[in-house]
């Protein structure tokens, strides 16, 4: 997919995040939902700390009930906002899973992971 | 558990894609902003700014001072600041107490000064752990201590986030601001480093 290495060439050890460290993003998918975790913030849909409570609770889920998957921050960070805007009635789990289904329903060709 | 546990990176592509579509359509976040968003976090902020932090303090008594005593608004001096930065507390490490941050809910993190965590900051490891057993977790990282020098652990709260100012290294008398800066490492400001020395120091930081 040339989208998706163009975005880790973007990552990658030129920019100054990296210099001085690892990677911030090993994914796409997570650097999409950190942006869009801080924009709704920025344009005031919820509180910081509100995110933060729901991230503290799936962390303390994941880490008691300990799934059988590997540890993966921005999954547990997806779940998070997901709950919060659940919870905040702007956006639902069953017509996120529509959007997803319809998603996974294009015709072969269409890129999943945008960027 | 939400089947989500158990989806692979694919699956949480798709996820995000769902949602962030779903988002425009609502009207609540614009593809642009989020694009305008990461773009700040992987090229604007980083290190490199908490670096200057540090070089500064290392050069100027009178700013390390003011640093100490209200490091968010010493550290706006310098044009640093915005979310996750409204309450940072500059710790000194000085021959006797060395200092190490820490979340143990999440992963809280001074972003203006050091932009998003590296993944060990994030890990259930090292967050659990370093509480525990500091001065083990830092020799594991390449950090040995004198068993002389205590061990502070700093955990982020809701509101404070934790800057370690390292202790500037020995023989970088002649080195001016921006010398010393490029000797400050992302670690050495997490506390689980020290600063590299001035024949060490990557020449591009």
């Amino acid at each position: 997919m040339p989208e998706r290495r163009a975005a880790l060439d973007v990552a990658g050890p030129a920019a100054p995040p990296r210099k001085n460290g690892e990677l911030v993003f090993t994914a796409p998918w997570e650097s999409r939902t950190f942006g869009m975790t801080v924009a709704l913030h920025q344009q005031g849909v919820f509180e910081w700390d509100e995110f933060r409570d729901c991230l503290i609770a799936e962390i303390a889920r994941w880490e008691r009930d300990r799934p059988e998957t590997e540890w993966s921050y921005y999954a547990r960070w997806q779940t998070a906002l997901e709950t919060l805007l659940a919870r905040k009635g702007l956006c639902g789990g069953a017509e996120l899973d529509a959007r997803e289904h319809d998603l996974a329903a294009r015709p072969a060709g269409h890129d999943h992971a945008r960027r | 558990m939400s089947e989500h546990d158990h989806a692979t990176p694919d699956r949480h592509a798709l996820r995000a894609e769902a949602l962030e579509s779903l988002l425009r359509d609502k009207g609540l976040v614009q593809p642009e902003m989020i694009d305008a968003v990461v773009r700040h976090y992987e090229q604007d902020i980083g290190p490199m700014n908490g670096a200057k932090v540090v070089a500064r303090a290392w050069t100027d008594p009178a700013y390390k001072q003011r640093l100490l005593q209200d490091g968010t608004a010493a550290i706006a001096e310098l044009g640093f600041g915005g979310p996750q930065g409204e309450h940072i507390v500059v710790v000194e490490n000085t021959a006797a107490v060395h200092n190490v941050v820490v979340c143990t809910l999440c992963s809280c993190y001074p972003w203006p000064v050091l932009g998003l965590p590296p993944s060990w900051y994030k890990s259930p490891a090292y967050r659990s752990r370093v509480v525990r057993e500091p001065r083990a977790v830092l020799a594991e990282m390449g950090l040995t201590l004198p068993a002389e020098v205590e061990i502070r652990v700093w955990d982020s709260s809701s509101e404070v986030r934790y800057l370690v100012l390292p202790q500037r290294p020995a023989g970088t008398e002649s080195l001016g601001e921006a010398e010393l800066a490029a000797c400050v490492t992302r670690d050495s400001m997490i506390g689980v480093g020290q600063p590299a020395t001035t024949e060490r120091r990557d020449p591009d930081a």
